[in-house]
């Protein structure tokens, strides 16, 4: 008994170290998505351990008390079927799948990353593009651009327009909610807010290539005002335009790159680049590099 | 042009001389075979392998054959494991670890292929050879060339996987190489073409021995051994063997679509003229979803023959265990798409799909409370095979937790492609398949072998596995939840390194496991003759437990007949006397060596294709196909064992007891 409760000190002393002090992001959200997500998560684990927890209990202490040297415990060699058991545990597992299929279907609509989030605030565009290995973001209505680096105001909706120039990535801030694919030729949607100013790590979660590790970016969160500010300081400082040969020179593989910045930006260049992908023998983009056609 | 007309696109470049690793693991590779081949030679033993083993169709022999070939690929996939959790806990802020990332990225995709397709599926296939046909009372499979066929198929495809590492290079891709990245443009070296050719020939090898054991199960029961009858393991493998033939097919070609996209220049899903990477992704999946059952049901049944054995108790609700069996099958084949929930579906879609996912959990709920209750008020033995059932009764019931956690969309497109992922598979390829395996192994190594596997150095394999598995996994939940991304050969998020450093501490304690199962296999072949055991060591209830351990290479003198579930438990405790043994004449297939001739040219056809050497994969090719019709209108496959012949073996057998 004393080897045990020094066994449990010492696994609670372990946990606590372990746990504390470290950031548990997708536990500690930051966005009205990523909020909506946890709690969802925590539900579906509550329901589940209703069964988990007594089958280890169960197991356990069945695996105890029916040990064949336990010559006390009964022993029923030919007992293998009771009608109520049965129906007992097809019963429990079928309520509580009903219970947790209704919650899927209604969450699974509200968290449907492709719908606007019901809000009275103001609403963003922000283009992403998966590139090999950073991601572009444009600012259709600020006329700005950046590499590894985006900005939005607290309390916003930011519709993310996704696509890529690369092979299929997925588009992730886990403090602000779940991820969704980037793909050449395709759009995709993603909408969040963040409920909270700071700095969030974002990346790619989709295996790219050979530098995917480095496929990163901070999402700086800001207020209105800071957002208004930073936009001027990109426009107005003095940072290269992106437009189409910029772009092609841009979108040669390299990783790990630091924030960049782009002043001005080819009007539609968020369109082209899904378009490329519609034209074979116009596709500059990876044609120019490689060498192959895709 | 005289060069690359002689040997393609191979040059002397492929060979990764200046990768002290890759050089490293291949020299060490290459001289194991050359002591193998050493040995051989040396005690003279050329014929008899070639006689006993390579050309033989006994089903037991193939089986056992799958098992070695699946050891050596744990030993290689383990590997790979504890490379990349030495990585991750070295390579995080300005840290680099050892591994540059094309190597890493190679070593996570040669890790899951192994694993799935050469470890656990050459595992499965193994038992499935070993024991099925005598649990069912059959003298062999239905085809048996086909079984030798298919096991040199696998052999062949998993050497391809294994020479890549010192010829070329492998797939960078992830196991199941999405396009576009595993297309051209993306990946021009021949890594993803060593993938394809090695899963292609490996896949029509599957496909033929699910076949194979389906029609086994379907036509060559004993008499009285009706579907209601058979034992559950046969049952689950039943149904295992079903989802191999639908599923396989799909792989396949899939694959060769792949392979025309990348070869011919076809479209089918490039990112341009009209080409979509989408249809791989539900194809591949289509195909992966349903495979993970094609793992875990033998498994299942595995468990239900253990703990019933050692619970000394009749399995408790066979009926429901069945039916359940066949629900999960089918339910297999209605979920792939959780698999990509954040590629854009809609909510319709992935509700569906997310609802589907959940209500496989309710058949696997009851397989468990039927296991709990198979246990309760028994006799419960703990040898080493219930130790594994019982880890496996928690350790999958976490996994389904997480399981059934991700099968709703909405906590999906927060863990997937994280390490959470990760641990979930694990938690239940470890937790279902390998535990399984394992306990399999040790609860059928008597039978096989005629002696015992050392109990000590199993219970020593059985901890660190078990522990090792917690302290390996469990931070990688923590680490998933905390936003780590899967596959990265480098982090600057120091915030998860602890954990990282605790993951590799765990592969280091299931390292020790696995020397421990070494030394246990030295130990028990040295202590053979102290172990020797008779019929029915685990005083056990299904047929194969009936006839002599190992078996006859015809398995029962006597064609056996089953009288009820657990039909060798009824017979041994009928009271009743065995009636004097009336021997017949047996028929048996003749030994081949086309299964193995046929599976080396398929190899250096694969070889040749990946390479593009075109004379060669012509005239392989060519040969191939020419040898399977060949081996079509040979008539001579069969002969008859004399009744006095079998009547002399069975005195022997009885006479060394």
């Amino acid at each position: 008994m004393k080897k045990l409760s020094l066994l449990k000190a010492v696994g609670i002393a372990a946990l606590t170290t372990l746990l504390a002090g470290c950031k548990i992001v997708v536990l500690q959200p930051k966005g009205v998505i990523s909020a909506d997500e946890k709690q969802l998560m925590i539900d579906a684990v509550c329901l589940m351990l209703i069964v988990v927890i007594p089958v280890i209990i169960l197991t356990l202490l069945i695996a105890r008390r029916y040990r064949a040297s336990n010559k006390k415990a009964k022993y029923t060699p030919d007992w293998c079927h009771g009608t109520l058991l049965e129906i007992g545990w097809w019963v429990i597992p079928i309520i509580i799948i009903v219970i947790l299929a209704v919650m899927t279907w209604r969450t699974t609509h509200r968290l449907d990353p492709y719908r606007p989030i019901a809000t009275k605030d103001k609403t963003m565009t922000i283009e992403a593009v998966a590139l090999r290995w950073k991601w572009l973001f444009i600012y259709p209505q600020e006329g700005i651009a950046t590499i590894n680096y985006v900005a939005f105001p607290v309390n916003t909706e930011v519709q993310f327009l996704i696509t890529a120039d690369a092979p299929m990535n997925s588009f992730q801030i886990p403090a602000l909610g779940g991820q969704i694919y980037a793909m050449n030729g395709m759009q995709t949607k993603l909408h969040l807010i963040a409920t909270q100013a700071g700095v969030y790590h974002g990346r790619s979660v989709s295996f790219s290539g050979q530098q995917f590790a480095g496929m990163k970016f901070n999402a700086h969160v800001t207020s209105a005002a800071d957002f208004e500010n930073w936009v001027e300081s990109v426009k107005n400082g003095n940072y290269p335009t992106l437009d189409m040969p910029s772009y092609l020179s841009l979108v040669k593989p390299s990783g790990w790159n630091k924030p960049q910045f782009f002043s001005d930006v080819e009007p539609n260049l968020f369109q082209k680049i899904i378009m490329s992908f519609d034209q074979p023998n116009k596709h500059h983009v990876n044609a120019s590099f490689t060498g192959v056609h895709l | 042009m005289l060069e690359s007309a002689l040997l393609g696109k191979l040059t002397l470049d492929a060979i990764p001389y200046h990768n002290p690793i890759i050089m490293g693991a291949g020299t060490f590779m290459g001289l194991c075979v050359i002591v193998i081949l050493a040995t051989i030679t040396f005690t003279k033993r050329w014929g008899w392998l070639w006689k006993e083993w390579l050309t033989s169709v006994d089903h037991k022999k193939i089986g056992i054959m799958y098992m070695i070939v699946a050891g050596i690929m744990l030993l290689r996939g383990f590997s790979d494991a504890i490379m990349m959790r030495t990585q991750q806990a070295l390579a995080y802020g300005h840290h680099l670890g050892y591994l540059p990332s094309y190597h890493f990225n190679e070593v996570f995709t040669a890790h899951g292929v192994i694993m799935i397709f050469f470890m656990a599926m050459a595992f499965i296939f193994g038992l499935i050879n070993l024991i099925v046909p005598l649990q069912i009372g059959a003298r062999d499979v239905a085809y048996p060339y086909l079984n030798s066929l298919s096991l040199w198929l696998l052999v062949v495809s998993a050497g391809l996987v294994n020479l890549s590492l010192v010829v070329g290079k492998f797939a960078a891709t992830g196991w199941l190489a999405y396009p576009p990245l595993s297309e051209l443009a993306y990946s021009p070296g021949v890594g993803v073409d060593y993938y394809l050719w090695a899963l292609s020939i490996s896949g029509v090898g599957t496909l033929i021995a699910g076949l194979n054991i389906l029609v086994t199960i379907i036509k060559m029961r004993c008499p009285g051994m009706t579907l209601m009858r058979m034992p559950l393991f046969t049952w689950s493998v039943l149904c295992a063997m079903i989802l191999v033939v639908i599923s396989f097919p799909i792989l396949n070609m899939t694959l060769f679509m792949l392979f025309m996209d990348r070869f011919f220049d076809t479209h089918f899903f490039t990112s341009t003229m009209g080409g979509n990477p989408m249809l791989y992704i539900n194809l591949i999946w289509a195909w992966g979803h349903p495979e993970v059952y094609i793992l875990v049901l033998p498994a299942f049944g595995v468990y239900s023959e253990v703990i019933s054995c050692f619970c000394k108790k009749t399995l408790f609700g066979y009926t429901a265990m069945v039916w359940a069996t066949i629900a999960i099958a089918v339910l297999a084949f209605t979920v792939w798409v959780h698999h990509f929930f954040t590629m854009g579906a809609g909510p319709n879609v992935n509700s569906f799909f997310g609802i589907a996912t959940m209500i496989i959990s309710i058949p696997t709920g009851v397989k468990i409370f039927n296991w709990l209750a198979t246990m309760y008020r028994g006799r419960i033995e703990f040898k080493t095979p219930m130790m594994w059932s019982i880890a496996f009764l928690i350790t999958f019931t976490i996994g389904g937790m997480s399981g059934v956690m991700m099968s709703v969309p909405g906590v999906d497109f927060q863990v997937h492609n994280s390490l959470f992922l990760v641990a979930h598979f694990h938690n239940t390829i470890i937790g279902g398949v390998v535990f399984g395996v394992f306990a399999a192994i040790t609860y059928w190594f008597p039978k096989a072998f005629g002696f015992r596997l050392n109990e000590a150095w199993g219970k020593a394999a059985f901890w660190f596995w078990v522990v090792g598995f917690y302290v390996a996994f469990m931070p990688l939940y923590v680490l998933g939840l905390m936003g780590m991304t899967r596959r990265m050969y480098h982090y600057t998020n120091v915030a998860w390194h602890p954990y990282l450093v605790v993951a590799c501490f765990g592969a280091f304690l299931v390292l020790c496991g696995i020397i421990s199962q070494v030394i246990q296999l030295i130990v028990s072949i040295k202590q053979r003759h102290k172990t020797r055991v008779g019929n029915d060591p685990w005083d056990a209830r299904t047929l194969e437990w009936a006839t002599s351990s190992p078996p006859p290479f015809y398995n029962f003198a006597e064609t056996p007949t089953a009288v009820g579930r657990d039909t060798f438990w009824l017979d041994k405790h009928s009271g009743k006397k065995k009636a004097a043994a009336k021997y017949e004449d047996i028929h048996m297939p003749k030994n081949t060596g086309m299964g193995f001739i046929i599976g080396m040219f398929a190899g250096v056809f694969g070889f040749a294709m990946i390479w593009d050497i075109q004379w060669l994969f012509a005239v392989t090719g060519v040969i191939t196909v020419l040898l399977v019709l060949i081996r079509t209108f040979n008539f001579k496959i069969d002969y008859f064992v004399k009744a006095s012949e079998v009547k002399a073996i069975e005195a022997k057998a009885s006479g060394a007891k």
